[in-house]
């Protein structure tokens, strides 16, 4: 199975309780690279409120492990994220308190199917086991001084690809929390994805890939057909 | 067979049906009343896969033609409250309905599942109530979590009632009563995608793990519901899941 019952347990003294939401187009330039679509059917308008997905269980790997691809042929679009780290139950906070709710900081690869079309849940595009990798380490929010202005670098078999910054969001950590936790309270261990710049690299099997984060290390990994893998 | 999860005196159960009426019977042997107990989801909720517009009435009465693929939508386990829970109306909100589903239970890790073999994966089923808000409706991966995923938006239970108890796939009448009042019926045959489809489906590109759920859509008859109102799913031979619906105020709002 591709969830890890250790996952929980990797990144102690936190504990992770498995569930992974992300935000959609919470880079400005994310939004931006639509264009004018963002305004037309079947969008309409752009997003007001945040606008959130699962990563459900069976995409999480540990630190350590590969990531899996089915069609030995296709690719991964590599979403190099931040990964907020809730430290306690957190409903309907303030802006202004919400970083008392944050225990930490931890890199995540939130890898997809390419896809171009955001107005259905992109299920089949973004659930696929072993797609989303975290790591190497929780690190604790009192040793990043702001989360808001991470520089974000892609490897691809040690070569950058892609460089981007935890900046230029429409919400920063805080009022993403603050606003998420309004409609739904986010509980210990949960993990809130602060959203990935546009342009994000694209990998096939066989490829080493590397995020690194300014201040939270490199989550190195692999990405394997999912016949290499003993599936 | 019948099974619940409940809170007792200071302690989670198992329980199951009592033999007198309104009655449960706890692992340890206690008889309780049903009142008297918190009921929880009757399973531990592992990853909540729904289906939108999968009965033909229901995406008509929502204005949507034929789909070549499930709509399908994940929510996660803080929205989830048992029988007998309260579920929060925002005081802003115009349009808030309830959606009777059959909730279909993974007992057994399914990967490439195949049509023929998918029903073997099916621990159980019981009753969900997915509720949504329509006023939060974006058109970014529609229905977006601010409708779908609130807290006490997925109502699920009271029993988890084991699959060799029907037929395979079920077929079985659902319906939603308001303060008593039938508003919504329906019967999963009509489901566009069935069971061992959606398993299929779904197991082609995610592996399904015992405690994931799939709630397989609901249909037609949804209407508006108010603060105070008492809202009752009901699935034939599987169970009637009770929720109240509150206000702003009790929740500090």
């Amino acid at each position: 199975m591709a969830l890890s019952f250790d996952l929980p347990f990797a990144f102690a003294p936190y504990r992770l309780s498995g569930t992974v939401y992300g935000v959609l187009m919470n880079h400005r330039a994310a939004l931006a690279a639509l264009g004018e679509a963002a305004h037309q059917p079947p969008y309409k308008a752009p997003p007001k409120a945040p606008v959130l997905y699962v990563k459900p269980r069976n995409t999480l790997v540990t630190p350590g492990a590969a990531l899996r691809i089915d069609d030995p042929a296709g690719e991964l679009e590599v979403g190099a994220a931040l990964g907020i780290v809730i430290g306690r139950s957190a409903c309907r906070v303030a802006e202004s308190e919400a970083m008392d709710f944050v225990a930490g900081y931890v890199i995540v690869a939130d890898c997809s199917l390419p896809h171009d079309s955001y107005f259905r849940p992109a299920i089949r595009f973004k659930a696929r086991d072993a797609s989303c990798a975290i790591g190497p380490k929780v690190v604790a929010r009192a040793d990043v001084a702001d989360p808001d202005a991470l520089g974000v670098r892609v490897l691809v078999d040690g070569r950058p690809v892609h460089a981007a910054s935890t900046g230029g969001t429409f919400r920063g950590v805080a009022r993403l929390v603050s606003d998420v936790s309004e409609f739904m309270t986010l509980a210990p261990g949960d993990l809130l994805l602060a959203g990935v710049a546009p342009g994000s690299p694209r990998v096939r099997a066989g490829a080493s890939l590397a995020i690194e984060v300014d201040g939270l290390g490199r989550l190195e990994t692999r990405v394997v057909a999912a016949e290499l893998a003993g599936r | 067979m019948k099974r619940a999860r409940v809170a007792f005196a200071g302690a989670l159960h198992d329980a199951t049906p009592g033999t007198a009426p309104g009655t449960l019977r706890l692992a340890d042997g206690r008889v309780v009343a049903e009142e008297d107990v918190v009921w929880l989801a009757p399973f531990e909720v592992g990853t909540i896969i729904a289906l939108g517009l999968n009965y033909a009435d229901h995406a008509k009465e929502l204005a949507f033609s034929a789909q070549d693929e499930p709509l399908v939508f994940l929510k996660g386990p803080g929205s989830v409250v048992g029988h007998r829970g309260r579920t929060r109306r925002p005081a802003d909100a115009t349009f808030m309905h309830y959606e009777c589903e059959l909730a279909v239970v993974i007992g057994k890790p399914a990967r490439k599942a195949s049509r023929a073999a998918a029903m073997s994966h099916v621990a159980g089923y019981t009753v969900a109530n997915d509720y949504a808000i329509r006023d939060y409706l974006e058109n970014w991966y529609r229905p977006n979590l601010r409708v779908k995923n609130r807290d006490g938006g997925t109502v699920l239970g009271p029993w988890l009632v084991d699959a060799a108890d029907f037929a395979s796939p079920p077929q079985l009448d659902l319906r939603t009563f308001v303060n008593g009042r039938l508003m919504q019926q329906g019967n999963t045959r009509d489901l566009i995608f069935d069971v061992p489809f959606l398993i299929e489906y779904l197991s082609a590109f995610m592996t399904l793990s015992p405690g994931d759920v799939i709630l397989t859509g609901t249909p037609e008859g949804v209407s508006n519901v108010a603060v105070g109102d008492e809202v009752a799913c009901e699935i034939e031979g599987i169970g009637r899941l009770v929720n109240t619906i509150a206000g702003d105020a009790e929740f500090g709002r």
